[in-house]
C-alpha cells in the first residue's frame, strides 16, 4: 500500500490545503511542508524497504479499473522508478523552502505544488497507460498555473507555449496507445512489452508500427526536451519562479527521460534500432547546440535553463547509443550497461544540480533587485563568500568534476556511448567543452573580480537559506564519491531493461 | 300511425328545441318587454339552457332507433347530437352577459334554431332533408351574424356570409338535382345501390363535384373559405363561436355520411400514380390547399379571431383527411378530432370574448400581459392554443395523431404517406402563430395603463369547463374515442 | 418507484402554478424538494433495477391500457441506458434549481416551466411505448420556449420562437416515420420492443428513407451538424438553468431517441446510412470547435463546445461497436454534467456579476483573484471538457475513438484532431475570461458578491459526479455494457452488424 500511500499523501494534502479560508496562509504553508517531508519520509522507507538484488518490480499493487478497456491501477517500481520517486520526493522540499517568501497568495501555490509531486509519483509507479496518462496530464496543469500566475513578465506566453507543446505531445502519445490497445488489446507495459519481444506489434504493418513509434517518441521528446522540440523550455524555465523552475527541471524533465526508458525502450526495440541514426543525431544536437545557445546568453537564468537542455542531452545519447543491435557478447552488454547505468545516475544527479543552480540563481535574483544579467555583477565573492563557495560546488558539479555528483553519470555514458556510437559521442565533445566554458564564465563574471560599489552591501546567506542548500551539497558530494549508492539500485534495473531489448 | 309516433318520439330533441326557441320568444316579448337588457338577456339565456339541457338529458337516457325515408335516427346520431347541444349551451352561456345587442330574445331563438338545423342535419339521409337543414341552419346564422347593429363590421360580415353561402347552397342544389337525375333517388343507401357497378358518366362526377363544393363552402376549406376570415372577426364573438364549433362537426359528419354512405364506389384513388377519378381526389386538392393557405395567411395576422379563422381553414384541411382513410379509422378519426377540434376553438374564442368585453379589441397586442392580471383565464388560452398546435397530452394532439395515422394507414398502405407529410409540416409551422398569441399573453409586459374588468363567473366556469375536457380528452381520449368506436362497431353505417 | 420522478416532478409544477402571490421563497423550496425527490428517486430506482440492469433485462415500471384503439399502452420501463440518463436528469435538475437560486421575477412560473421540462425528460427517458416518449418529447418542447422568451436575455424572443420551432419541426419528422413504421408493422402496437421484433421484415426502401427521417428529426435536437443552429442561439439566449438544461439534458434526448427509435427500429436504413451521419459527427465536432474558438462572447463559446461534444456522441452512436455505443452513452452523461457546470459558471456566477459577457471586457477584470471559487470551478469544468483523464469525459471519448478506429480510421484521426482543437480553445476561453494579462489595472476589478451557499452547493454537485465517474467509470459502465445486449438493442446486432 505504500506506493498508493506515497501518491495520495500530497494529493489529499494539496487538496486540504487549497480548501483552508484565505487568512491561513501560513497555515496552508506550513501543511504543505509537512506533507511533503511525509513523502519524503515515505520515499525513503521506500528505498529503505527495496530490495536490490532483484531485478523486476516490486511493491506491487494492482486492482482492476475499467476491464472492458483493460485499464488497471497497476503500480509498482524498480530501480528506475525508485530513483526517480527518491529524486521527486527530494527536490520538492527543496522547491517549497526555495518558494516560502513567495507573496502572493501562497497557500494556493503551495497545494498545487503538492498536486504537481502527486502527479510526479503516480507517474513514476505506474505500469499500465491510461493510469500513467492520468498522472502525466495531472502533472501538466498545476505546473501551467505556477508558472502562469506567478511568473515573470512575459509568463502568459511562456506557459501558454509549455502547455500547447506539452499538450500536442500528449495527444500524440494517446492516439499511438489507442492504436496499440486496438491492435494488442492491452494497455499494460509488462503485456505489451512481452507483445513486442515476441514478434513485433503490428505484425506485418510496418508502416503502421513506425507511425505510433514516432507518436510517443514525440510525447517523450517533447517534455525531455529532444531538440528540435525544446523551443519550448527557455521561455518556460525563466519566466517561471524559482521553485516552479526547479520543480521543472529536477523533476518534470525527468519524466520524459523515464518515459523514454520505461516505455519507448521495452516496447519499440525494432523501431528504435531502424530509428538510432537519426536519434543519436538529435540528441548530439541536444548537446551542442543548447550548450551554444547557452554560451551567448546574458540571463543567468536562461543560461541554466540552455544548460539543463544539455544535460538531458548527454541521457538522451545514452539511451539511443544503447540501442544498438549487437550480438550478445558480454563486451558489448557491459557498454550498453554502462551507458544506461550513466543515464540514471545523470537523471538523479542532474535534477539535484540542475535545482540548485536555479536555487542559486534565484537567490541572486532576490538580492540583486530583480538583476540577473550575467555582467550585472562581480566579484561577489568577497562580499558573500560562502554564497559563493556554494553555488561555486554546484557549477563545478554541472560542469563534471570528478568527486562531485555530475561526474560518474557523464563518465559512464561517454565510456558506454564511445564504444557503442563513437562518431556521435565525439561529436558531443564540444558539448562538454562549451558547457565547461559558459560555466566557468559565471564563476568568473559574477564571483570573481573587483566588487563593485553598489554591491558592497551584499548580504551572505542567512542560516536558514544555508540549511535549505545543505541537504543538496551534501548529497552532491555523497553521491559524487560513492557512486554505488545509486547503481546500486540502478543496475538490476538496467539489466532487465537490456533483458528486454 | 306506430311509425309516425316513433318518429315524433325520435325527433322529440328537436321538437323541444324549437319548443324553446318559440317560448323564449314569447317570454322576450310579454314578459320582460320592459327591464334592463341585461335581465332579458340573462333570462332568455337561462332558458335556453334549460332547453337544451332537457334535450340533452333525453337524449342521453332514451336511446332509439329509426329508419324511414327521410329521417334515420340511430343510436349514433343520437349521440351525435350530445355534443352539439354542449356547444349551444356554451355558446348561449357566453352569450348571457354580451352587451352587443337588445334583442336578447331574438337573438337565442335564432341561436335554438341554428341547434335545430344541426340535429335535423345529422338526423338525416335523405339529401333533400339534409339540404333544408343545412338551409336552417345558415340562415340561422346569416341573422346571428349580423345581430351586432352597432359594428359596420358585423353587417359585412353577414353580407359576405349571405352571398357566399346562397351561392354555394346553389351549388350544393344543383348538384344534388344531377345526382338525383343519375340515381333516381334521394335516399344514401339507395343511391349507392343504384350506383354499384354503373361507370361513372361525367354529369354524375359534376354533380358530386358541386355537392362536394358546396359543402367545402360550408367548412371552409379553401379555395371556398374567403369568406371565413371576415365573419369570424366581424361577427361577435360567441356567434364566431358557434360558427366554428358546432356547424363544423355536424357539416363534417354529413360530409362523411353522403360520401361513405352514396358513393363508396366513386372514391376514386387517392395515390399519386393510377389515378381514378371520383371524390378522393377532389378532397386530397381541398384539404391540401387548406392546410396551406390557411397555415401561411394565418402567420401574418395580427388580429387573434382572424387568426383562428385560418387556423380554422387549416384545421379543415387536416379534418378532411380522415375522410380519405379506409373505412375502419376514417369515422371515428374525423369525429374524435372534429369534435375535440370544436371544443377547443369554442374556449379561445371565448377568453377573446372576455379580452374584448374588458375594453380592448381583439388583437395580438391587447392580450399583452394578459398572465399577469387574469391567470386562470390565460392559461386557459395556453391549453387551447397548444392544443390547435398539436401538443400532447391535449386533445388536438391525439386527434391530429389519429387522423394522420388513419390516413397513413388507408389502404394501398402508405399511398397517402406524402399527404401525412405535407399535413406534418403544416402543423408544425402553425406552432409559430399560436405562440405569437402566447407570447402575448405571458411574455410581453403589460401596458401600463390597463384596466381590467373581471369576466363574469359564468364565462369563467364556461371556460374553465373546455379546458378540463381539452386536458381530458388528451390525456385520456378513450373517454371520447372508446364511445365512438363502439357506437360504430354496433352501428356501422 | 422511478415512475414518480415523472409524477413528482408534473405534481410540484401543478403545485408551483396554483401557489399564491409573488413570494419567490416558497417556490425555490417546493422546486428545490422536487428536484431532489426526483433524484432520490432515480438513485433508488438505479439501486432497485441494478441486477436487472446488469444483466441486461428490461425492468418493467408501469404497464397499463390507454388507447385501446390504437393499441397504445401507458408502458414505462428501464434497461442500464435508461437509468444512466435518469441519473443525469436527476443530477442537472438539482443543479439547475441551485443555481437559480437568484430568481426573483415571476419564480412561480419559472419553477413550475422547469419542473415541467424536467418530467417530460424522465418520461422521454423511461417510455418504452413508442406514443408515449413521442408524447413526452413533445411536452418538453413549450416549457422551453417560455423559460427562454420570460427569463431570457439577448434576444429572447428570437432564440426561443428559433429553439420552439427547430424541435417541433423534427419531432414533426419523428412523427411521420412513427407512423409509417406503424402502419407497415401492420401489429396495431406501439411498443418498442415489439415493433422492433417487426424491424427485420421492413422493406429495405422503407427503411432507407424511414430511417433517415426519424434520425434526423431526433438529432436535430442532438445538435448533429448542420442542424445544429438552434443551439448556440437558444443556448445564448436562455437563463442560466434553461441552458444548463438544454445542453445538459435536453440534447440528450435526441441522440437518446436517435439511438432507442431510429436505429433499433430501422437497422438496415441504419446500415445505409452509417459513413454519412458518422461524417457529419466528425464535421460537427471539428467544425463546433473551430468555430468556438474564435468567440468574442464567452456562453457562444460552450454553445459551439457542446455542438462538438455532441459531435462525439452521434460519432460513437455510428461506430455501431459495444464499445463506441457504450462511449456514446457515458459522454451523454459525463456532457451533461459538464456543460451544466460550464453554463453555471459562465451565467450564474459571472455575468449576473459583471453583466457582460464580453472576453474582451472579461479579461482585464482578472476574475481570477474577484472570484477565486468561480475560477477553480471553471478550471476544474474546463480540464473535464478537455477530456482530461481522472474525469468522466476521457473514458468516454477514450471509448468512441476506439469504436471509430475500429469503423471508420479515418475519422477517427479527424475526431482526435477535434479534441487537439478542444484543448485550443477550452485553454484559450479560459485565460481570457479569468486570467488578466501583462499588468493588471487594479481599478478594472468589478465588485462583486461573493459566490453564495447554493452556487457551491450546485458546483460541488456536478463536480462531485463527474470526478467519481472519472474515477470509476465501472459505476456507469456497468450499467451501460450489459443493456446494449437489452431486448430493446437486440434488433442493432441481429441485422448481422457487429
Amino acid at each position: 500500500m505504500i506506493l498508493t500511500f506515497l501518491t495520495f499523501v500530497p494529493l489529499t494534502a494539496g487538496v486540504l490545503v487549497a480548501l483552508l479560508g484565505p487568512d491561513r496562509q501560513k497555515l496552508g504553508r506550513n501543511l504543505a511542508f509537512a506533507a511533503s517531508l511525509l513523502a519524503l519520509a515515505l520515499a525513503v522507507a521506500l528505498w529503505a524497504l527495496f530490495d536490490n538484488a532483484r531485478g523486476g518490480l516490486q511493491f506491487v499493487e494492482r486492482a482492476p479499473w475499467v476491464p472492458s478497456l483493460g485499464i488497471e491501477y497497476y503500480v509498482g517500481v524498480d530501480g528506475l522508478g525508485l530513483l526517480t520517486v527518491l529524486l521527486s520526493a527530494l527536490i520538492v522540499p527543496f522547491a517549497m523552502l526555495a518558494s516560502w517568501k513567495i507573496g502572493n497568495n501562497p497557500k494556493l501555490y503551495f497545494s498545487l505544488v503538492l498536486f504537481l509531486e502527486s502527479g510526479l509519483f503516480g507517474t513514476f509507479t505506474a505500469q499500465n497507460f491510461i493510469h500513467w496518462f492520468v498522472f502525466w496530464e495531472l502533472s501538466l496543469i498545476p505546473a501551467f498555473f505556477l508558472i502562469r500566475m506567478w511568473g515573470g513578465p512575459n509568463r502568459s506566453s511562456a506557459a501558454f507555449q509549455f502547455f500547447v507543446y506539452t499538450m500536442a505531445g500528449s495527444v500524440a502519445m494517446l492516439a499511438a496507445f489507442l492504436a496499440l490497445y486496438a491492435a494488442t488489446g492491452a494497455f499494460d507495459f509488462a503485456q505489451l512489452a512481452q507483445a513486442a519481444h515476441r514478434g513485433g506489434l503490428f505484425a506485418g504493418h510496418k508502416t503502421l508500427a513506425t507511425a505510433v513509434f514516432l507518436g510517443v517518441l514525440l510525447g517523450l521528446a517533447v517534455k525531455v526536451p529532444l531538440v528540435p522540440f525544446h523551443t519550448w523550455l527557455p521561455a518556460a524555465y525563466t519566466e517561471a519562479p524559482t521553485g516552479t523552475a526547479m520543480l521543472l527541471t529536477g523533476a518534470m524533465s525527468k519524466m520524459g527521460v523515464y518515459g523514454f526508458l520505461r516505455i519507448l525502450w521495452p516496447i519499440f526495440p525494432e523501431q528504435m534500432r531502424a530509428w538510432r541514426l537519426p536519434l543519436l543525431v538529435l540528441a548530439a544536437a541536444t548537446i551542442v547546440f543548447p550548450a551554444a545557445a547557452a554560451f551567448a546568453q546574458k540571463d543567468l537564468k536562461r543560461m541554466v535553463a540552455y544548460s539543463s537542455i544539455n544535460h538531458l542531452g548527454y541521457c538522451l545519447l545514452g539511451i539511443f547509443a544503447a540501442a544498438r543491435l549487437t550480438d550478445g557478447t558480454v563486451a558489448w552488454t557491459d557498454e550498453q550497461a554502462a551507458a544506461l547505468n550513466g543515464v540514471m545516475l545523470q537523471m538523479f544527479n542532474h535534477g539535484l544540480t540542475a535545482s540548485a543552480l536555479f536555487y542559486f540563481v534565484g537567490l541572486i535574483e532576490q538580492r540583486g533587485g530583480a538583476l540577473r544579467g550575467l555582467n550585472d555583477f562581480g566579484g561577489l565573492r568577497q562580499a558573500a563568500p560562502v554564497f559563493c563557495g556554494l553555488m561555486g560546488i554546484a557549477l563545478f558539479a554541472s560542469l563534471g568534476l570528478p568527486g562531485l555528483n555530475g561526474f560518474p553519470g557523464e563518465f559512464l555514458i561517454f565510456k558506454g556511448a564511445l564504444q557503442l556510437a563513437s562518431l556521435t559521442a565525439l561529436c558531443s565533445i564540444p558539448g562538454l567543452l562549451l558547457t565547461a566554458i559558459f560555466l566557468l564564465t559565471i564563476l568568473q563574471r559574477v564571483f570573481s573580480g573587483p566588487l563593485p560599489a553598489k554591491w558592497s552591501g551584499w548580504p551572505d546567506l542567512t542560516m536558514g537559506e544555508r540549511l535549505t542548500a545543505l541537504p543538496v551539497i551534501t548529497l552532491i558530494f555523497v553521491l559524487g564519491l560513492f557512486p554505488q549508492l545509486l547503481t546500486g539500485v540502478a543496475n538490476p534495473a538496467v539489466m532487465q531493461l537490456l533483458k528486454l531489448f | 300511425m306506430n311509425l309516425y309516433l316513433e318518429c315524433l318520439a325520435a325527433l322529440t330533441p328537436e321538437i323541444v328545441i324549437v319548443a324553446t326557441a318559440l317560448l323564449v320568444l314569447l317570454v322576450d316579448l310579454a314578459v320582460v318587454q320592459e327591464k334592463a337588457a341585461a335581465h332579458r338577456a340573462a333570462l332568455a339565456g337561462a332558458i335556453t339552457c334549460l332547453g337544451c339541457s332537457l334535450a340533452m338529458v333525453w337524449l342521453a337516457l332514451m336511446p332509439c332507433s329509426v329508419h324511414t325515408a327521410m329521417l334515420a335516427v340511430s343510436p349514433m346520431t343520437q349521440w351525435i347530437k350530445l355534443p352539439l347541444l354542449l356547444m349551444t349551451f356554451l355558446a348561449a352561456v357566453l352569450s348571457w352577459h354580451e352587451r352587443f345587442t337588445r334583442h336578447a330574445g331574438e337573438y337565442f331563438a335564432m341561436l335554438l334554431l341554428a341547434a335545430a338545423g344541426l340535429m335535423l342535419l345529422v338526423s338525416s339521409d335523405n339529401l333533400l332533408l339534409i339540404f333544408i337543414a343545412l338551409e336552417l341552419l345558415s340562415i340561422s346564422l346569416y341573422a346571428l351574424a349580423a345581430f351586432d347593429k352597432g359594428s359596420v363590421a358585423s353587417s359585412e360580415a353577414a353580407l359576405k356570409y349571405l352571398l357566399f353561402g346562397g351561392m354555394s347552397a346553389a351549388f350544393t342544389l344543383f348538384g344534388i338535382s344531377l345526382i338525383y337525375g343519375i340515381a333516381g333517388n334521394l335516399q344514401l343507401g339507395f343511391i349507392a345501390a343504384r350506383l354499384r357497378g354503373q361507370p361513372g358518366e361525367p354529369v354524375f362526377y359534376a354533380g358530386l363535384v358541386m355537392t362536394l363544393i358546396g359543402f367545402a363552402f360550408k367548412l371552409a376549406a379553401a379555395p371556398f373559405h374567403l369568406w371565413a376570415p371576415d365573419v369570424y372577426q366581424g361577427a361577435p364573438t360567441p356567434v364566431a363561436s358557434f360558427i366554428a364549433s358546432g356547424s363544423k362537426v355536424a357539416s363534417f359528419f354529413v360530409l362523411a355520411r353522403i360520401l361513405l354512405t352514396a358513393f363508396p364506389n366513386a372514391r376514386g384513388t387517392a395515390s399519386l400514380d393510377d389515378f381514378l377519378p371520383g371524390w378522393a381526389p377532389v378532397i386530397i386538392v381541398l384539404a391540401v390547399l387548406s392546410m396551406v393557405a390557411g397555415n401561411v395567411a394565418a402567420i401574418v395576422q395580427t388580429n387573434v379571431k382572424r387568426l383562428l379563422a385560418y387556423s380554422a381553414i387549416a384545421h379543415a384541411g387536416y379534418a378532411l383527411l380522415a375522410l380519405l382513410a379506409g373505412q375502419r379509422y376514417a369515422l371515428s378519426a374525423l369525429l374524435f378530432y372534429t369534435i375535440t377540434y370544436a371544443f377547443t376553438v369554442l374556449g379561445a374564442f371565448a377568453v377573446v370574448g372576455v379580452v374584448e368585453n374588458s375594453g380592448r379589441q381583439a388583437s395580438l397586442g391587447d392580450f399583452a400581459g394578459l398572465s399577469r392580471r387574469a391567470p386562470l383565464m390565460s392559461f386557459c388560452m395556453l391549453v387551447f392554443m397548444l392544443s390547435l398546435a398539436g401538443i400532447p397530452p391535449l386533445s388536438g394532439f391525439f386527434g391530429k395523431f389519429y387522423v394522420f395515422t388513419a390516413a397513413a394507414a388507408a389502404p394501398p398502405q402508405l399511398s397517402l404517406l406524402w399527404l401525412v407529410v405535407v399535413a406534418v409540416a403544416a402543423s408544425a409551422v402553425s406552432l409559430y402563430y399560436y405562440l405569437q398569441v402566447l407570447k402575448q399573453i405571458y411574455a410581453v409586459a403589460p401596458p401600463p395603463t390597463s384596466s381590467w374588468t373581471r369576466p363574469a363567473v359564468s364565462a369563467q366556469v364556461a371556460i374553465v369547463t373546455l379546458a378540463v375536457i381539452v386536458i381530458a380528452l388528451g390525456c385520456v381520449p378513450d373517454l371520447l374515442l372508446g364511445k365512438i368506436t363502439a357506437l360504430l362497431k354496433s352501428h356501422p353505417f | 418507484m422511478l415512475a414518480w420522478t415523472i409524477y413528482i416532478s408534473f405534481l410540484a409544477a401543478a403545485f408551483l402554478m396554483f401557489l399564491p402571490g409573488d413570494n419567490p421563497r416558497p417556490a425555490k423550496v417546493t422546486a428545490l424538494l422536487a428536484a431532489l425527490a426526483g433524484l432520490a428517486c432515480a438513485l433508488m430506482g438505479v439501486i432497485q433495477c441494478r441486477e436487472h440492469a446488469g444483466a441486461g433485462v428490461l425492468t418493467d415500471v408501469v404497464n397499463a391500457p390507454w388507447i385501446a384503439e390504437l393499441g397504445i399502452r401507458y408502458h414505462l420501463a428501464a434497461d442500464g441506458i435508461s437509468l444512466v440518463l435518469v441519473l443525469l436528469t436527476g443530477i442537472a435538475a438539482v443543479a439547475g434549481v441551485l443555481f437559480s437560486w437568484n430568481v426573483e421575477t415571476r419564480s412561480r412560473e419559472f419553477f413550475a416551466l422547469y419542473l415541467a421540462l424536467i418530467g417530460g425528460v424522465y418520461g422521454v427517458f423511461l417510455s418504452v411505448d413508442l406514443f408515449l416518449l413521442f408524447v413526452f418529447y413533445e411536452v418538453a418542447i413549450i416549457p422551453k420556449y417560455f423559460l427562454i422568451a420570460i427569463w431570457g436575455s439577448t434576444r429572447r424572443e428570437y432564440g426561443a420562437m428559433k429553439l420552439a420551432l427547430y424541435s417541433f419541426v423534427g419531432s414533426a419528422m419523428v412523427l411521420v416515420g412513427l407512423i409509417a413504421a406503424y402502419v407497415v408493422a401492420g401489429a396495431k402496437t406501439f411498443d418498442l420492443v415489439e415493433l422492433a421484433k417487426h424491424s427485420h421484415s421492413f422493406p429495405a426502401a422503407f427503411q432507407n428513407w424511414a430511417f433517415i427521417v426519424v434520425f434526423v428529426g431526433f438529432a436535430i435536437l442532438a445538435g448533429l451538424w448542420p442542424f445544429h443552429t438552434w443551439a448556440p442561439t437558444g443556448h445564448v439566449a436562455a437563463p442560466t438553468a434553461a441552458s444548463m438544461l438544454l445542453a445538459g439534458v435536453v440534447m440528450k434526448l435526441g441522440a437518446y431517441g436517435a439511438l432507442r427509435v431510429a436505429m433499433t427500429l430501422f437497422p438496415i436504413g441504419l446500415h445505409t446510412w452509417q459513413n454519412t451521419i458518422a461524417a457529419l459527427a466528425v464535421v460537427g465536432i471539428v467544425y463546433g470547435a473551430l468555430v468556438a474558438l474564435v468567440q468574442q462572447d464567452f456562453k457562444f463559446v460552450i454553445g459551439y463546445s457542446s455542438v462538438s461534444h455532441m459531435g462525439f456522441v452521434l460519432l460513437g452512436l455510428m461506430t455501431l461497436t459495444q464499445i463506441g455505443l457504450s462511449g456514446a452513452v457515458l459522454q451523454m452523461f459525463s456532457h451533461g454534467i459538464i456543460a451544466g457546470l460550464l453554463f453555471a459558471v459562465v451565467g450564474r456566477m459571472v455575468y449576473d456579476r459583471t453583466h457582460t459577457r464580453d472576453l474582451a471586457e472579461l479579461q482585464p477584470m482578472n476574475l481570477n483573484q474577484v472570484l477565486p471559487f468561480a475560477a477553480a470551478t471553471f478550471v476544474v469544468g474546463c480540464a473535464a471538457s478537455m477530456g482530461l483523464p481522472g474525469f468522466s469525459g476521457f473514458i468516454a471519448e477514450l471509448q468512441v475513438l476506439v469504436g471509430a478506429w475500429q469503423t471508420f480510421p479515418v475519422f477517427a484521426v479527424l475526431a482526435a484532431a477535434g479534441i487537439l482543437a478542444g484543448v485550443a480553445y477550452t485553454l484559450r476561453v479560459l485565460l481570457k475570461a479569468f486570467f488578466a494579462e501583462g499588468v493588471v489595472d487594479a481599478r478594472a476589478r468589478p465588485r462583486c458578491e461573493r459566490i453564495s451557499l447554493p452556487e457551491r452547493a450546485g458546483a460541488l454537485l456536478l463536480l462531485a459526479a463527474t470526478l467519481i465517474v472519472g474515477l470509476c467509470p465501472r459505476l456507469l459502465l456497468d450499467l451501460i455494457t450489459p443493456s446494449l445486449n437489452s431486448p430493446l438493442m437486440k434488433p442493432l446486432w441481429k441485422a448481422g452488424l457487429p
